[in-house]
């Protein structure tokens, strides 16, 4: 069968307009007293160093041997992935975790409070095979570090 | 009430505290279409989950419908003792919440 790239793009586009679509339609996208905290445009984001610069103010990381990330080579099942990050940095302030391949990368960021350990343990849903990008701030700077997971079934799409 | 919605354990091993807690929660992105109708099921998902002990607070999670269904969550803190009381709360994108509390142990 022949697939017309034309009609991809128009789906592609297509998608993206229904999620922006949703999201007003739920109330994401307007500002809410209660969830000021939340950052809706980094979590909007269609790219890293969008939803980078949107959460942290930057995309500016640099790699650090020095954040693990535990994560299946190979996920059977994509909306079940379960990721470890651990840091041994010191101050960190947050750690967020982002499925670059995914509609919308970033994922979850996790501000460690008082007495908090650079450790954090989440389960994530995976689209397609991708890097899991674990980033790091600490003392104002962003330190990151990646792990390619390949996904065998896809969990976006249900 | 319904069914506990919230699992939630802390335990102590030298002067570290490690929470793992489970939620139930369908995490719904948004971009997911019901197979019968065709129809988008609306996003509903935790965005954001608080972690509170000895009245401070440890950790703030902020989430997108990215994170599994039924959300685990699990990190360390120090700085408690044995007894304390540590405190999940979440709040989701249509406003609903939930809270649960465990014993330090």
């Amino acid at each position: 069968m022949e697939t017309n790239p034309e009609r991809r793009i128009f789906l592609k586009g297509s998608i993206a307009l229904s999620v922006l679509g949703t999201a007003i339609g739920t109330g994401l996208l307007t500002p809410r007293a209660v969830l000021a905290a939340w950052p809706a445009d980094a979590f909007a984001a269609k790219k890293v160093p969008d939803a980078m610069k949107a959460l942290a103010g930057s995309d500016q990381m640099s790699d650090s041997s020095e954040i693990k990330i535990k994560a299946p080579d190979i996920a059977e099942n994509g909306a079940v992935v379960p990721v470890t990050v651990s840091s041994g940095i010191d101050g960190i302030e947050s750690i967020s975790i982002i499925a670059v391949n995914n509609p919308a990368p970033l994922i979850a960021s996790f501000n460690l409070g008082e007495g908090a350990e650079g450790f954090v343990s989440t389960r994530i849903k995976m689209g397609k095979t991708g890097d899991v990008v674990a980033v790091v701030k600490a003392g104002g700077k962003l330190y990151s570090a990646k792990k390619e997971v390949k996904v065998t079934i896809g969990g976006c799409g249900g | 009430m319904a069914k506990k919605s919230i699992k939630i354990r802390a335990k102590m091993k030298g002067d570290v505290v490690t929470v793992k807690a489970l939620m139930t929660h369908p995490m719904e992105t948004g971009a997911r279409k019901d197979k019968k109708t065709g129809e988008l099921i609306p996003a509903h998902f935790i965005q954001e989950v608080t972690c509170e002990a000895g009245g401070k607070v440890r950790l703030t999670a902020l989430w997108s419908g990215g994170v599994s269904k039924n959300p685990y969550l699990s990190f360390k803190f120090k700085g408690a003792k044995k007894g304390d009381t540590l405190k999940l709360s979440w709040v989701d994108n249509t406003g609903k919440s939930d809270s649960a509390e465990a014993k330090i142990g």
